[in-house]
C-alpha cells in the first residue's frame, strides 16, 4: 500500500509540474487558427503564432507550422498577450506588511517569494502571466518589491522576471498614518499620524539616504586615493534601497488616493531627484492627470471601486479612461488574488465607463503595465521577439463569457483548462487516500493509548523487582595486579 | 529508573569493596578516591560506527575516555568489568537539538524582547550573549530520562527571540553543571519568527530576515573596524561597544555554526540562498520537507538537523477545517526525509525538537526507518554525523580510542522497541539502568495528567523499555 501511495504522489507531483510541450522539435510551439489580439498592430483573424525557445518568432495569417512543432489548435479562440497585474500581493510567504517601522525599506519581497502559493495557479487560470508583487501599504516607505512571472511549479529563484528593475512600495494617506487600525491601548502609536507626517517621514528618509550615500562616496574616494586604516561606514539595509531609488536603479510604486498627496509626492521626488514610476490606486488621478503625465509617472488604478473609506470618496469609474485621455500611461490592477482572475473584465469596464476602445481597454492589462514596469520590450503585446507569454480564451476576452483555456509563459503551457478538469478526480482520490490513512493512524493511536482495551495481566508482569539484566559489574579479575 | 552509581549503587560498591579488601586489592580501589574511572565491557558485540561491527570484543574506559576497543585488548587491573555476553555496545546517542536542561519559558518571550522596536537599531529579541551552558538546570528530570534511553549528548538550544543565545553541547551526566558541558559556545541559533504583531519591528518574515541581515552586516563591520581602531587609537574614532556585535563577531570568528530555520521546501531553498549570501557556516534545522529538495541540499553541502517531531494535524484544530492536499502530502511524506537525505548524500543529524520524551523520539524514528532510512544510517545520524556537524567528531560519536567514553550498552538492537538499555556511560561515568516498577494503580496516572511537571516525571521513567 505504502509504495503505491508514494508512487501516486510522485506521479501527481509530476503532473502538477508545468506541462511541457511535448514536441519533437523542442521549444517550437505553433498556435493556429486563432483570433490574435496583438494589441500593437491590430487583430488577426485566423492567425497563427510561431514560438521558438520561448519567444514569439512569427505572427500572421498565413504561417505554416514547422515540422515537429507542438501544435495548439485554437480554432474559434482568442489569443491575447498574457495579462500583467501591476499590483499584486500573491506568492508571498508570511505577511505582506512589515508594519513596525514607518520606513520598512529593509524588508524585501524577494526574500520571501512563495512559489507554492495556490494563487499563482489561480491567477494563471485568469490569464495572468506577470505580476508586480508589492509590499503592503502600512508605511510611508514600505518594502522592496519584485516583478515575477507566474511560473507555477518552479522554485522561487525562477519566478523573477529577469531584467525587470526591482521596486519599492511607498504609501500615502490613511494606511501609513494608521487611520483605520488604531494602535491598541498600552502601545505607543507609531509616527506619523497625519498626511503632513507622511511627507516628513519620506523627506527625512531621503535626507538620511543622501547623507549615507555621501559617506560611502567619501569613503570610496579616500580608499581609492590609497588612504590606510580607514573604517568603512556601516552598511544600512534600510537606506540601501533608497540610494538605489535616487540612482534610478529601483522604481517607486506609490500607493495613493488623494490629489493633494499625489502632488506632494511629485514635489518630494523632484527635490531628491527621482521619479515616481507608478501611482497605485491613484483614485483622484483624474483630477491631476496632466501633472501626473508631466511627471512621467504611470497610473495603476481599480476599474470601479470606491467609497470604501474616507479618502476613496472622490473615486469615479471613469478614472482610467480620463487619465489615459490626458496622456498618462494607465493600467488596471487587482490588488487582490481573486480579482486578478478577471482582470479582463476589469479592463472591459473602461469601455463602458469612459468609452475606451477595445484595444485601449486591453492595453490597461497588457502593454501599459508592461511600460509601467519597464518590461515592454519583453512583454505586453504579441510581437516578434517578445516573450511568448500568452492567454488563450474561448471568446473575446473583453466579454464576460470569456474563459481562459490555456496560459503560456515563455512558450510553455502553465495552465490548461482541459487538463485541470481531467486531473481533479485524481487529486481528489489521492486526497481521500491520505485522509483515510491519517484517520486510520489516529484510530490506532487512540486504541493504543486507551488502557481499558488492554489485558489486565500486563502490569503484573512488570511488578518484578528491578533486576540487573545484563552483566553484573564485578571487580576486575584480570591478572594478578598487586 | 537509572541512578548514578555513586548515589544509588552504594550497596553494590560496598559489597565489591569488601570483597576487594578480603582479597587484598584495596589499594587500587582507594587509589581513585571516589567513583571508579576504569571500566571494561567484555565479550560484547560492539558497534563502533566509525568502523565495522566487532562480533565479540571489549571496550576499555579509562578516566572518561575510551582507552581501547577490539577483540584483543588488555583490561587494566583496576577496571570494573561488565560481562558483555549477549549485550551490544553503541556510541551514546546525540540529540542534535533540544531544550532539556533549560528552564522553560512560559511563552518563549522572556529575553531581549523590547516590544514595539522602531527598527533594526533597537536590536529586538536579540540576546546572543546568553549561553545555554550558563543556564543549565541539571535537575531537569528529562536529562535522566534521555540518558536512560541511550542519549549521552545533546545540543541544548536556547529559545525565545531572533538571536536567543548560543547553544551548548552537553553530556548528559556529571557532578556539577560545569561537568556536563562539552562545548559551551557551539552554535548560534537564529529564528525567523517575527516578534511583534503589526505594532513593532520586526512583525513579518521578510522584516525578520532583513533584520538578521542587518545584524550580520553590523557584525562584519565590527569585525573589520575594531582591529583598525585598536591599532590606530590616536587617529581613528573609537568604535562603540555593542554587545551583540561583540559576541557575534567572536562567535563567527571562532567558526561557530549558525543554525538557520528551514522546515519546508520554500524555507530550505531560501535558507540555502541566505547561507550563501551571509557567508556563515550554516546548518539548517527543521528539514522535514527535505525529501523534496534533497538534491539541492546535497549540492549546497549544508548539513541538516532533521526534527523528529513529524508534522501532525493540529490536535485542537477545527475538525471541519479543509485539509489541503499539500498539507496531507507533507504529513505523509515528511518521515521519508532522512532516507531521502541519506540517499542524496546530505549530511544530517536528528533531533527531538519539541517531543516529550524518548518514547516519542524512538516511535518517530521508527517512522523514518519504516520510510526507508537504513538502521545503520539512522545510527550514524544520531552519533558520528551529529558529532561531525557539531564540529566534535574528534571526541564524540564513535567507539574509538581517545573518544569521550559515551557508551550505551543494550540487550539488543538499539532501535528495536523491545530492546532494553542496560548501562550507559557518560564521560566514563557508569549509569546503571534499572527498570522502573510499573505504576501500582491506574489511579496514579490520572494525578500526573493534571500537572505538566508530573507527567514529564512519569515520562522520565519510561526510558527503559521503549
Amino acid at each position: 500500500m505504502k509504495p503505491t501511495i508514494f508512487r501516486t504522489a510522485v506521479l501527481l507531483f509530476a503532473a502538477c509540474m508545468p506541462l511541457a510541450t511535448h514536441a519533437q522539435n523542442p521549444g517550437t510551439v505553433f498556435i493556429q487558427n486563432a483570433t490574435v489580439l496583438t494589441v500593437t498592430h491590430g487583430n488577426i483573424e485566423h492567425g497563427s503564432i510561431l514560438i521558438r525557445d520561448g519567444k514569439i518568432a512569427a505572427v500572421g495569417a498565413d504561417l505554416k507550422a514547422p515540422e515537429g512543432a507542438a501544435i495548439i489548435d485554437a480554432t474559434g479562440q482568442y489569443v491575447m498577450p498574457g495579462i500583467i497585474d501591476c499590483h499584486s500581493h500573491i506568492a508571498v510567504d508570511g505577511s505582506v506588511n512589515e508594519a513596525g517601522p514607518a520606513v520598512s525599506s529593509m524588508a524585501n519581497i524577494a526574500d520571501v517569494l512563495n512559489p507554492d502559493d495556490i494563487n499563482i495557479y489561480r491567477d494563471l487560470a485568469g490569464g495572468v502571466t506577470t505580476a508586480n508583487i508589492l509590499h503592503g501599504s502600512a508605511n510611508p516607505i514600505g518594502g522592496q518589491t519584485i516583478v515575477i512571472k507566474l511560473r507555477w511549479g518552479k522554485p522561487a529563484s525562477e519566478l523573477p522576471f529577469q531584467g525587470a528593475l526591482p521596486g519599492i512600495k511607498f504609501a500615502l494617506g490613511e494606511n501609513p498614518k494608521h487611520s483605520n487600525f488604531p494602535t491598541p491601548p498600552g502601545l505607543q502609536p507609531r509616527y506619523p499620524a497625519t498626511r503632513l507626517g507622511v511627507e516628513e517621514v519620506i523627506r527625512q528618509a531621503f535626507i538620511e539616504a543622501r547623507e549615507y550615500k555621501k559617506q560611502w562616496d567619501d569613503y570610496n574616494q579616500r580608499k581609492a586615493a590609497g588612504e590606510q586604516n580607514l573604517i568603512p561606514p556601516r552598511r544600512n539595509v534600510q537606506l540601501d534601497p533608497l540610494v538605489e531609488v535616487m540612482e534610478g536603479k529601483r522604481y517607486v510604486h506609490a500607493h495613493c488616493y488623494r490629489a493633494d498627496e499625489i502632488l506632494m509626492l511629485i514635489r518630494v521626488a523632484n527635490e531628491f531627484g527621482f521619479k515616481v514610476r507608478t501611482f497605485q490606486h491613484v483614485l483622484e488621478g483624474y483630477k491631476i492627470a496632466d501633472e501626473i503625465a508631466a511627471a512621467g509617472a504611470g497610473g495603476s488604478t481599480f476599474s470601479d471601486w470606491w467609497a470604501y473609506k474616507m479618502e476613496a470618496f472622490d473615486a469615479i469609474p471613469y478614472n482610467a479612461a480620463l487619465m489615459a485621455e490626458r496622456g498618462v500611461i494607465v493600467s488596471v490592477n487587482s490588488d487582490d488574488a481573486q480579482e486578478a482572475r478577471q482582470l479582463n473584465q476589469e479592463a472591459a469596464k473602461s469601455m463602458k465607463n469612459g468609452g475606451l476602445s477595445a484595444n485601449d481597454a486591453l492595453k490597461l492589462i497588457t502593454l501599459n503595465p508592461a511600460i509601467q514596469l519597464g518590461i515592454d520590450a519583453r512583454a505586453g503585446s504579441i510581437d516578434v521577439g517578445k516573450d511568448a507569454d500568452l492567454a488563450i480564451y474561448n471568446r473575446d476576452p473583453l466579454s464576460v463569457y470569456a474563459v481562459v483555456q490555456k496560459t503560456l509563459i515563455d512558450g510553455q503551457v502553465y495552465f490548461d483548462r482541459q487538463r485541470d478538469i481531467a486531473e481533479r478526480a485524481t487529486l481528489a482520490a489521492e486526497k481521500q487516500v491520505l485522509l483515510d490513512k491519517e484517520k486510520k493512524a489516529a484510530e490506532a493511536k487512540k486504541a493504543e493509548e486507551n488502557p481499558e482495551k488492554k489485558p489486565e495481566t500486563k502490569p503484573d508482569k512488570k511488578k518484578k523487582p528491578p533486576q540487573d539484566g545484563g552483566g553484573a559489574v564485578a571487580r576486575g579479575v584480570a591478572g594478578g595486579a598487586l | 529508573m537509572k541512578r548514578r552509581l555513586r548515589r544509588r549503587s552504594i550497596p553494590v560498591v560496598l559489597v565489591a569493596f569488601c570483597a576487594a579488601l578480603l582479597i587484598g586489592w584495596a589499594y587500587t580501589a582507594r587509589g581513585e578516591g571516589g567513583e571508579p574511572r576504569y571500566f571494561a565491557v567484555k565479550g560484547a558485540r560492539i558497534v563502533p560506527v566509525s568502523g565495522p561491527v566487532i562480533a565479540i570484543g571489549t571496550v576499555v574506559i579509562a578516566k572518561g575516555l575510551i582507552q581501547a576497543v577490539g577483540t584483543n585488548v588488555t583490561i587494566p587491573a583496576e577496571a570494573w568489568v561488565i560481562d558483555g555476553a549477549g549485550l551490544t555496545v553503541y556510541p551514546g546517542l546525540i540529540d542534535a537539538g533540544t531544550n532539556i536542561g533549560l528552564a522553560q519559558d512560559d511563552d518563549g518571550k522572556k529575553p531581549g524582547r523590547p516590544s514595539g522596536a522602531a527598527g533594526p537599531e533597537d536590536r529586538p529579541a536579540t540576546t546572543p550573549w546568553r549561553v545555554a551552558a550558563d543556564e543549565l538546570k541539571t535537575d531537569d528530570k528529562r536529562i535522566e530520562s534521555w540518558r536512560n534511553a541511550g542519549f549521552t549528548t545533546a545540543l541544548v538550544v536556547p529559545e525565545g527571540g531572533i538571536f536567543p543565545g548560543q547553544a551548548t553541547v552537553i553530556d548528559l551526566g556529571g557532578e556539577r553543571a560545569g561537568d556536563y558541558v562539552v562545548r559551551p559556545r557551539a552554535s548560534v541559533p537564529v529564528s525567523f519568527k517575527p516578534v511583534d504583531g503589526f505594532f513593532g519591528f520586526p512583525d513579518s518574515l521578510m522584516g525578520t530576515i532583513a533584520y538578521v541581515r542587518q545584524v550580520l552586516d553590523d557584525t562584519a563591520w565590527y569585525t573589520q573596524a575594531e582591529p583598525i581602531y585598536q591599532a590606530n587609537p590616536t587617529i581613528t574614532e573609537r568604535v562603540p561597544y555593542d554587545r551583540t556585535e561583540h559576541v557575534l563577531s567572536r562567535a563567527l570568528q571562532n567558526n561557530e555554526i549558525v543554525l538557520l530555520p528551514a522546515n519546508n521546501t520554500i524555507q530550505i531553498v531560501r535558507a540555502i540562498r541566505l547561507a550563501d549570501e551571509w557567508k556563515v557556516r550554516a546548518v539548517l534545522y527543521g528539514g522535514q520537507q527535505g525529501y523534496e529538495v534533497a538534491a539541492a541540499l546535497a549540492a549546497s553541502k549544508i548539513p541538516v538537523l532533521v526534527n523528529l517531531k513529524w508534522p501532525e494535524r493540529a490536535k485542537d484544530g477545527d475538525p471541519e477545517a479543509e485539509q489541503t492536499l499539500r498539507e496531507l502530502r507533507f504529513r505523509d511524506l515528511a518521515p521519508g526525509t532522512p532516507a531521502a537525505l541519506a540517499k542524496a548524500g546530505v549530511k544530517f543529524a536528528l533531533y527531538s525538537g519539541g517531543l516529550d520524551g524518548p518514547k516519542d523520539i524512538f516511535k518517530n524514528l521508527k517512522r523514518a526507518t519504516d520510510a526507508g532510512l537504513a538502521p545503520d544510517a539512522a545510527l550514524r545520524a544520531m552519533t558520528l554525523d551529529a558529532a561531525d556537524i557539531l564540529g566534535l567528531s574528534d571526541r564524540l560519536g564513535s567507539i574509538a580510542p581517545g573518544k569521550i567514553a559515551n557508551l550505551v550498552v543494550t540487550d539488543g538492537d538499539i532501535f528495536n522497541e523491545k530492546t532494553k538499555v542496560k548501562h550507559v556511560f557518560v564521560d566514563g561515568r557508569w549509569f546503571e539502568v534499572h527498570e522502573e516498577a510499573a505504576p501500582e494503580k491506574p489511579g496514579e496516572k490520572k494525578l500526573e495528567d493534571d500537572d505538566g511537571a508530573g507527567s514529564r516525571q512519569a515520562q522520565g521513567g519510561e526510558g527503559v523499555g521503549r
